[in-house]
């Protein structure tokens, strides 16, 4: 089984859904895939306990209604399936794809770092528990921790108080200068973000950091550091994220060339290979705004009409300023490179320990002689991680990039070339 | 409402509720015991991390990625 795009997009959050209808609007045949069960990314992600802006949903609402345009949900890449073709896999099929133009709005995800305790059933990230509670989870009545670092820490624990939680403590691992200037900032900044907490919340703590998740089957507390004192506290869930990183993986399968840990671009959104695009959030960190005109960019010229594309330059410049300004980068205290105990794992797929890990010179060595890395996640958590800790490169991942079914693998027969 | 199998037993969930947000809801959280034997539950809640897999109507699934549908059975041990 096989079906043919003009443009394939991978990712319908804002970027995704902005380049399915700039592509769509110049008469591309439009295909868009996400690996989520509903449109909208993390910024717009919907659910029982969730409210999308009015922008996200008639955004939503255009491409469904659009002729032109195929939306598949719940629908993941799993790997090439020659010169221009992927195979990609949902609940009940795999089948090959192939394209003219390909556009990347993969996104980013949260930095997770190990620490004692972090695999205990009630840690989470920190956008990780903020999705999980869009989703459903019950929290009302329970006692959140929310630690790590950057602006998604307040976000999850405004979602967790909104949703019934006591949140005890947020542990912002910056330094209060560093908070400062951010916070100077903040009148810029949507006020539905500040709406249920802000920086000067009470439970709001600077240059304090996550020492340990406490507990034997479950989390029960956190222990955490600031300065020399250290504070234990109660609590039912732990939500811990250290800032954002682009999700590259897909772009660098492809070959596509990386600068700065996210997909480089040039003027049109085009990357390094011919006929790959690649806009919002895995190109480098600037909000939605930023990710809408990059994708209404890259669609526009996937779908051939470089005039409308230029027209959006200038926007797209107005809003990289406005993403410079708010990408107050909170650095990362080293101590945090040092939280994690011998025995603390550090790849939760194969159970490896940081020690064995750390015994290692690179992150290729690491992965032979221990596992790490090999197991379903494909190193996705564990390589970020060993990426930080150690300053190790992750290599470009093989296919197929997640678990997948046999069955799905056997459409590589019959296109056109096996890719391996 | 969709009621769905959790282990074995009967649970009633809102249209909409994920199968990671089930397993909340109708046990202790965990979706799967790793392979040095501890329970797991979800982590990154967006579909990179795979610690929520679970085994539902017999294939091997991400709970965060899923919505509960009736008639859905949902195990989180081998």
């Amino acid at each position: 089984m096989s079906a043919h795009a003009d443009v394939l997009i991978i990712g319908a959050g804002p970027a995704g859904l902005s380049a399915a209808l700039a592509a769509a609007s110049d008469g591309a045949h439009v295909v868009l895939l996400d690996d989520n069960p509903l449109p909208g990314g993390q910024i717009w992600r919907d659910g029982v306990q969730a409210k999308v802006p009015a922008q996200a949903r008639q955004l939503r609402d255009a491409v469904d209604n659009h002729a032109s345009i195929q939306r598949h949900a719940g629908t993941r890449v799993v790997a090439r399936a020659g010169a221009s073709a992927l195979l990609v896999e949902d609940a009940e099929r795999g089948w090959v794809i192939s394209y003219r133009a390909l556009v990347l709005c993969t996104g980013a995800r949260e930095l997770l770092l190990p620490f004692p305790g972090w695999t205990l059933p009630g840690v989470t990230g920190a956008g990780g528990l903020q999705a999980l509670i869009k989703g459903g989870l019950p929290v009302a009545g329970e006692r959140i921790v929310v630690a790590g670092s950057g602006p998604l820490l307040l976000a999850s624990a405004g979602t967790a108080k909104h949703n019934g939680a006591q949140v005890v403590r947020i542990a912002e691992q910056a330094a209060l200068g560093a908070v400062a200037a951010f916070a100077l900032q903040l009148p810029r900044w949507p006020h539905k973000l500040l709406q249920s907490f802000s920086l000067f919340d009470p439970r709001y703590r600077s240059g304090t950091r996550i020492i340990a998740a406490l507990g034997t089957d479950r989390l029960e507390g956190v222990r955490l550091q600031r300065g020399n004192s250290v504070e234990e506290l109660e609590c039912d869930r732990l939500a811990c994220g250290f800032g954002l990183i682009a999700n590259v993986q897909l772009a660098q399968a492809l070959g596509c060339a990386l600068g700065n840990n996210a997909v480089q671009v040039d003027a049109w959104q085009a990357t390094s290979v011919s006929g790959i695009y690649a806009a919002g959030e895995c190109t480098g960190f600037g909000g939605s705004e930023l990710a809408l005109v990059e994708g209404c960019i890259a669609g526009h010229v996937a779908a051939g009409n470089r005039q409308a594309a230029q027209r959006l330059w200038p926007g797209r410049r107005r809003w990289q300023r406005f993403a410079d300004a708010l990408n107050m980068h909170f650095v990362l205290d080293p101590a945090l490179k040092h939280l994690a105990e011998p025995d603390t794992l550090l790849c939760r797929c194969e159970d490896v320990p940081y020690a064995a890990v750390a015994a290692h010179t690179s992150w290729r060595e690491a992965k032979l002689a221990t596992r790490c890395g090999m197991g379903a996640c494909q190193g996705r958590i564990c390589g970020a991680a060993t990426q930080y800790l150690f300053d190790w490169q992750p290599v470009a991942p093989r296919p197929p990039f997640g678990p997948t079914r046999i069955d799905t693998l056997m459409q590589l027969e019959g296109s056109t070339q096996s890719g391996h | 409402m969709p009621d769905l199998h959790l282990d074995g037993r009967p649970l009633s969930v809102a249209p909409g509720t994920t199968v990671a947000a089930a397993l909340a809801l109708g046990s202790d959280g965990s979706a799967r015991t790793s392979v040095s034997g501890e329970r797991r539950a979800p982590l990154c809640g967006m579909g990179i991390c795979q610690e929520c897999r679970v085994t539902i109507d017999g294939l091997r699934r991400l709970a965060c990625q899923t919505l509960c549908r009736d008639g859905m059975h949902v195990e989180t041990r081998p």
